[in-house]
This record gives C-alpha cells, sequence and structure tokens, in this order.
C-alpha cells in the first residue's frame, strides 16, 4: 500500500440474473469509457464476498456500483453516501451477494480498516425473474448516469478521470470477453430451450430486513495489526 | 404422529414439537431446515429444504463449450475456480484435448490454493461461531489465554498477555457499543457452548487472524488466473504465459511474481500448522463428548478424486486425493466410481419441485433434464408463507442424486473416510496424530467433530500439495518447457459434429462434476451434480434421507428454539446452496430465524 489515497470502484451483484448484473455492468462501463491514475482500481466483484476484503479496506475511497431495492420506481437511479451505505446493502431482498458484502464491510470496520468515504450507486431493478437475461431497458438507460455520477462525485475529492479517446473493446473488459454484454446477450438460448423464472414464493417474499449500521469507527476496532507475511 | 424406519436405517418419528429454523444462515445461498423433536429434546425427524431454484443448466444451452466456464464461475462467489476447473475439464474430456504439463500444475495449485482458502474462511468466519463465544471470551484471563496459546501452538509468535488483553478490550467495546458485527444474534447464554473463556478468547483472537490471513490466500489465483476476483481459465491449458524474464504483476507469470506466490505458499503452510491445527486439536478436547452429527459418514461416503499428478491421466491411481465409494460402512472394500456409468449415478426428484418424462425415475446426468414444476399444495401454510413443508410430497430444490441407489455424503470427511480405508499414507497419519492427540477411537471421525477436523486436515494437506506442484512447475520451467496451452482443437471446425464428456474435481465442499453434451459446436445439455446436491439431497424414492438430514437425526438439543446443534450439524458441511439450487434470494438474516409449533400427526 502505498501512502496517496487509494480508490476502489466495484460493481457488485450476478451478471446471470438480469437487472442483478447492474453493478457489474456500471463498472466495466466506466473502465471501458474512463482511465484513471494508478491510485485507482475498477473491479467487478461479482457475487464474492469475504474475498473482496482485501481490496475493500485497502480502499480509503470506495464506490459501489449495485441493483438496489429502494421501494422506488423500477430504474431509478439513487446515491447513497457515507455512513447510510451498509443500511442500505442490507436492506431488503434482491440476492445472495449483499449479506456477503454487508459483512465485507464489517469486517473491514472490525479490523479498522473502514473506507473513509463511501459512495453507493445504486439502481432500482425492473426485471430480475429472468434467469440468463441481460439488463432491462431502463436499467441500461442508467449506465451512463451511474457511470458520471460516480465520476463526479470523485472528482469532488480530487480523483480525476480521463476520457478514453475510444472505448476499450470487449476483450479489455473487466468481465471478460465470455461474458460481455453483446455476447451474453446475442448467445441466450431461446425461452422455449430454456427456463427464465424463479421460485415466486422466495422473489416475493418480504419477511427479511437486516438494518446493519457500522459502529463508531477508531474507538472500536479491532485490528489485529499484524504483518503476517513471514510471521507465522 | 406417525413412525416409519427409512431403507438407509434411520428411526423416523413426525410427532412431537416441529422446529422451523428458516433461513439457515452462515451459509451461502438459501436453505430451511425442519425437525420433529420428542419430549426429551432429541430429533427425531429432519427435513432440509434448498428453497431457490436452480436453473444454470438451461441457461447454457446453445451456447459456446469455450465460454461455459465463465458461467458456471458466475454461480457464486465461494467455489468460483472449482466450477471453472470442472468445465474446461469437461469441454476437454468432450473433445480429447490434452493440456500442456504446466497448466496441470497451475491449475492443481489454484485448486488446492481455494481448498485452503475456503477451509480456513469457512472454518473461521461460518462454522468457529457454532462452538466458540465470543461473549464468554470477555470472561477470559489474558495471561491464563497466553498461557493456553503457548501450550497448544509453542511457535505462534502472537501469545503475550498483553496482546490478548488488547483484543478482549477491544472487543469488550464493540459488544458494549451494542454492534458486534458478525458476532451478533448469537445464542451466547446457550449451555451448548462448552469451551472455558480462555479458549474463547483464543479462538476469536484467531478469528481476526485468519481475516487477516485469507486475503493473502487469493493472490495466489489472482496471479496465476491473470486477473483479479474472477481468474482467468481457459479449455486447453491456462492463460497466462510464463516468461520467467518478464516484468510487472499480472498478465504474465515471471520470475517476480512466481516468488511472491511462493512466499505466500510457505506462510500459508505455516499459518495452517501454527494456528488452524492447534485450534482444532484445543477445541476438539472440549467437544469430544459431543459425538452427534455423524449421519450417513459412517455409511455411505463418495469421493471421485482430484489433483492429477501427471497432465491428462484422471485414473485413480493419478490422483492425489483418493477416489471410491464406500456402502454400508464396510471400510475394508472401497469401489471404484464410474461417472460415464448410466447405472452408477442418477438423480431422482420425486421430492424435489422438478418433473421428469413420464415414466422416467432416476436420469443419468448425461441425460439430465432441468424441468421446475413447484408444488405446495400439501404443504402447511400458503405458497408465500410456508409454515411447514410436507416432506411426503415434493419440498425442495435440490434434486435427489444416488449412487447405485444409495444416498451418499461428500465432501472433506467422506474424502478423508475413503483415503483412511484405501491407506493413503499422507491420510492415515494425519487421522491416527488426530485420534491420539484426542484420544478417541476411530468411530469417533463419523461426527459433525469429525467432519471439522477432517477439513482441518485437508487444508493442512493442500497446503504442503500446493508446495509440490510449485516445485513441480519451476523443475520443468527450469528444464525448458513453457508451454502452458494446447491450441490444437481450440478451432471449433475441428470438432466432431457430436461428442459428449465430464470433468470432476473434488470441490471444498464435495465431489463436483460437470457432464456436457455438444453438438454441432454447440452445448446441446449441461448437467452439474454439486456437492451440495449429494449432502442437502431431500429423500428419494425409496425413503432414504441425505446426508444433512442424517446429521440432524437423534441429536439433542439444549434449547429447542435456539438451535445451535443444528446449525452447528449442518455448518459442518460447509453447505453452498447457491450452486446446488439457485442464485437468487432475498437477504437472510443475521442468524437464524427459528418458528417452533407443536404438531399433531
Amino acid at each position: 500500500m502505498t501512502d496517496k489515497t487509494q480508490t476502489l470502484i466495484l460493481g457488485i451483484g450476478n451478471v446471470l440474473w438480469a437487472d442483478e448484473g447492474f453493478g457489474v455492468r456500471a463498472a466495466d462501463e466506466l473502465h471501458r469509457h474512463y482511465e484513471f491514475d494508478d491510485s485507482v482500481t475498477v473491479m467487478d466483484g461479482g457475487t464474492q464476498g469475504m474475498y473482496l476484503l482485501q481490496h475493500v479496506e485497502q480502499a480509503d475511497n470506495l464506490v459501489i456500483f449495485d441493483a438496489i431495492d429502494y421501494g422506488l420506481e423500477p430504474g431509478t437511479l439513487k446515491l447513497i453516501k457515507g455512513a447510510d451505505v451498509p443500511s442500505y446493502l442490507g436492506a431488503k431482498k434482491v440476492s445472495l451477494h449483499q449479506t456477503g458484502f454487508q459483512e465485507v464491510l464489517a469486517s473491514a470496520e472490525m479490523l479498522g480498516r473502514y473506507p473513509d468515504e463511501l459512495l453507493l450507486v445504486g439502481v432500482q431493478p425492473v426485471q430480475i425473474e429472468d434467469f440468463g437475461g441481460s439488463l432491462s431497458r431502463l436499467m441500461k438507460q442508467q449506465l451512463t448516469p451511474a457511470v458520471e455520477a460516480a465520476v463526479s462525485w470523485l472528482d469532488q475529492l480530487g480523483v480525476k478521470a480521463s476520457r478514453r479517446a475510444e472505448p476499450l473493446s470487449e476483450t479489455e473488459s473487466i468481465v471478460g470477453a465470455e461474458i460481455d454484454l453483446a455476447r451474453y446477450e446475442s448467445l441466450r438460448p431461446s425461452e422455449a430451450e430454456a427456463c427464465r423464472v424463479g421460485d415466486e414464493r422466495v422473489l416475493k417474499s418480504d419477511a427479511f430486513d437486516v438494518a446493519y449500521r457500522p459502529a463508531p469507527l477508531d474507538p472500536g476496532a479491532m485490528a489485529v495489526d499484524v504483518d503476517h507475511r513471514g510471521k507465522y | 404422529m406417525a413412525t416409519s424406519t427409512t431403507p438407509n436405517g434411520y428411526q423416523l418419528d413426525t410427532g412431537g414439537q416441529r422446529v422451523v429454523v428458516d433461513p439457515v444462515t452462515r451459509i451461502e445461498g438459501h436453505m430451511r431446515a425442519e425437525v420433529n423433536i420428542d419430549e426429551n429434546n432429541v430429533i427425531t425427524n429432519a427435513v432440509s429444504s434448498g428453497t431457490m431454484w436452480r436453473g444454470l443448466e438451461v441457461i447454457l444451452k446453445g451456447r459456446d463449450p469455450r465460454d461455459a466456464w465463465a458461467f458456471t464461475q458466475r454461480i457464486c462467489g465461494v467455489c468460483t475456480g472449482t466450477h471453472a476447473l470442472t468445465s474446461v475439464r469437461a469441454v476437454e474430456d468432450s473433445l480429447g484435448i490434452e493440456i500442456p504439463e504446466n497448466a496441470n500444475s497451475i491449475r492443481n495449485i489454484m485448486q488446492l490454493s481455494l481448498q485452503v482458502h475456503d477451509h480456513l474462511v469457512h472454518f473461521y468466519h461460518l462454522h468457529a461461531l457454532d462452538w466458540v463465544n465470543p461473549v464468554n471470551a470477555l470472561a477470559a484471563d489474558p495471561k491464563a489465554t497466553s498461557a493456553l496459546q503457548q501450550q497448544v501452538s509453542p511457535h505462534h509468535p502472537h501469545s503475550s498477555p498483553g496482546y490478548f488483553r488488547d483484543i478482549q478490550n477491544r472487543l469488550k467495546k464493540f459488544v458494549e457499543s451494542g454492534q458486534l458485527g458478525p458476532f451478533k444474534n448469537g445464542y451466547w447464554t446457550n449451555p451448548a457452548y462448552l469451551l472455558p473463556p480462555e479458549a474463547d478468547l483464543m479462538a476469536v483472537t484467531h478469528y481476526l487472524e485468519a481475516l487477516d490471513f485469507q486475503k493473502e490466500i487469493m493472490k495466489t489465483r489472482t496471479i496465476l488466473g491473470g486477473k483479479d476476483t474472477h481468474p482467468n481459465w481457459t479449455v486447453g491449458g491456462t492463460p497466462s504465459p510464463i516468461n520467467v524474464d518478464g516484468v510487472g504483476g499480472v498478465g504474465g507469470l515471471n520470475m517476480v511474481n512466481l516468488n511472491q506466490i511462493h512466499q505466500i505458499l510457505k506462510d500459508t503452510q505455516t499459518f495452517i500448522n501454527n494456528v488452524y491445527i492447534p485450534d482444532i486439536l484445543a477445541i476438539g478436547k472440549f467437544y469430544k463428548g459431543w459425538l452427534y452429527g455423524g449421519g450417513i459418514s459412517g455409511q455411505n461416503v463418495l469421493a471421485y478424486g482430484d489433483i492429477p499428478d501427471r497432465a491428462n491421466d484422471f485414473s485413480p491411481e493419478n490422483l492425489l486425493m483418493p477416489s471410491g465409494a464406500i456402502i454400508n460402512g464396510n471400510l475394508k472394500e472401497v469401489m471404484p466410481v464410474d461417472l460415464r456409468d448410466p447405472d452408477e449415478i442418477q438423480e431422482f426428484v420425486p421430492h424435489s419441485w422438478y418433473e421428469y418424462p413420464q415414466g422416467v425415475k432416476g436420469l443419468h446426468p448425461w441425460d439430465g433434464v432441468t424441468e421446475p414444476n413447484f408444488d405446495v399444495s400439501t404443504a402447511k401454510g400458503s405458497q408465500h408463507h410456508i409454515e411447514e413443508l410436507d416432506e411426503n410430497a415434493s419440498y425442495s430444490w435440490i434434486k435427489a442424486p444416488r449412487w447405485r441407489g444409495h444416498a451418499m455424503e461428500v465432501g472433506p470427511l467422506a474424502r478423508y473416510v475413503v483415503g483412511y480405508a484405501k491407506g493413503h499414507e499422507e491420510i492415515t497419519e494425519q487421522i491416527n496424530f488426530v485420534l491420539r492427540e484426542l484420544d478417541v477411537p476411530v468411530d469417533a471421525l463419523f461426527s459433525t467433530l469429525g467432519r471439522t477436523a477432517a477439513r482441518a486436515l485437508e487444508a493442512q494437506w493442500a497446503a504442503d500439495k500446493q508446495l509440490y506442484f510449485f516445485d513441480k512447475l519451476i523443475a520443468n520451467i527450469k528444464a525448458g518447457d513453457t508451454a502452458t496451452h494446447n491450441g490444437e482443437k481450440w478451432d471449433p471446425a475441428d470438432w466432431p459434429a457430436e461428442s459428449k464428456g465430464v470433468g470432476f474435481t473434488e470441490a471444498p465442499r464435495g465431489a463436483l462434476a460437470h457432464w456436457i453434451r455438444i453438438k454441432d459446436r454447440k452445448i446441446e445439455n449441461y448437467q452439474c451434480v454439486v456437492p451440495t446436491t449429494w449432502n442437502g439431497s431431500p429423500r428419494d424414492e425409496a425413503g432414504n434421507i441425505g446426508a444433512f438430514e442424517a446429521s440432524m437425526m437423534n441429536t439433542k438439543v439444549e434449547r429447542p428454539n435456539e438451535p445451535v446443534e443444528i446449525l452447528r450439524n449442518l455448518h459442518s458441511f460447509d453447505p453452498c446452496l447457491a450452486c446446488s439450487t439457485h442464485v437468487m434470494s432475498e437477504d437472510g438474516e443475521e442468524l437464524a430465524n427459528v418458528t417452533t409449533s407443536p404438531i399433531g400427526g
């Protein structure tokens, strides 16, 4: 880790589940259109939980792109900043990875390495009951505004993005060419071949609501402060 | 109330109190457990249900087989690499593609790295809290904790009273602030927790150390896979070229990043030996009288084997991780397993929310069908709020795979039982060491504690074997062989019109295989039988209960409304419902949401 302020831009979600893939696609969109100096990392977090901890705890600034159930009109873009971010990440339904990611933040906090600045760029999903599907039209329309919102927030923090002359090709995407948006969509099997719906009972249940708030930071931190390299 | 006996020997009694645990948390995915508990608080009937739909197979239909790994590694966030490896092996098997020796070594290191990583994270961050009580740790004497630490692991450098006092003070602040983070919502007054405060404090401290250390392990796969968070895989070998004189980090393998990997592998070995293994022994000493949860592990276990020593040879003799099947507890005979034989592995759906064509019972995965048929009309409650599942009807999104008709347990314990029965030298030595240290007979293996210990031993074994393959890789490079990819049949024009194949691995949580049929250069059928499908399977047509269900049977619970013991048994399998069922679910609560209701009939 260097002394320079480190920034992590993280897209989370599952690209195989329609609008659930918004976070990852938005991070990729940003990566293809903008470049930064080496203090900024743009990452496809997928549905990884604890494995993201090492990146999160190194970040001073953390931007998270994700599909969030805000209870708003489908397709609505909403920015959440600072201490409110974790509770939105754990608020309601949407997906598996969120319990995991909320726990990543809790763990970073417990180790005393919680990011200083947080921005959650979330969009209310339109369609998640479409397995194997891609982003819906309204979500795609929010890709550019979501990217611009992140770039502008970072700019205020003094983290400068420069627009690429030409967007990167699919082979340079962060998600990998095999699962690149265009290829993913064009090779999708037909509905007759592949059932696309999920379990209504699970999808419509609202029995889950976790309100996680981070503890006060430094005083409660439980960092072990161990440089483990070669020491264990 | 009704009593019956299952073909695999369990006496079921559906009287007494019905307890529902939904969702079972600290797992990947979405799972529900229901049990009947008698007046002595003993579990007399157990039902486990995967409550998410599984649809991965169907979305692969018609796609390019060379892309399948990228989809399968998105099934969930835990065993990404294992699914990718299984997928490329299935395609290579189907098309007759051989990979270079270096690619085999690199794949093995990545697979073993995932084993170590997953086992370590599972034990400390998903399972330890079933044995360890962080609130009780506040009562520990830091000096006595320090003495305990030095006794159980003399070489571990972090053992001073001040170190433990510091951690304890910070933990105290966390508890007093009402924000226990990952420790919240536990049953911290339950008498099922047996450790003295010092052992609790030591284990909680290692929870934090493991949280810190596990991040290093990931870097091995990032470097070898050439990409962060989702490493690259490729049909025909591994994607990163070897260029020993190259510079820079991710993207190619050079001496700089190979040396970095070497250091991580050595540190991992030390951490496992100094922290993980001693903790298992220390915890085991206090829990060795609690030997519930063995389920079917003493009867039927299954392993496909993995970690080919030489490339492209998947015969049992060449697999360093053993393969075989044991039936009815007969450790004298380990039977060979053939994944291609249509009579060996079959999946059944009479108690799953799927339907097969008329008259079809079991299907081999090459002919597998994934057609959903959700029906809960006989369950109690409504479709949107099920109070009680009906285990006599369909009750799970998990299919019921069987080996020659038998329900089987897979995973670290299954692998270790198979290895022990076959006289696998390293495994036998490890098991004997633990039995001696804990002063328990070999039967103690067949328990939740045994399953948890087997996972730790396997992490130790995998950490050693990573270094074996690292040395092998370096020796091969020094001998002038830098090939990592065989592109001979990359072009679909060189493929046959029709082919089929199977790829298998031992995923951290058990035997995993993907069966593929390729027609006209596209995927015609793709079926995954994943470890949690084996372990979490519902009843089959004959009424055999699966490994999860069997593990809950006959367990005594201290407090039926605080099912620590149920969670302990289920967590010991490291359940991953994300791929055994489907990824879709809302957030789970922090710990179990338990509902109990009396039941008649």
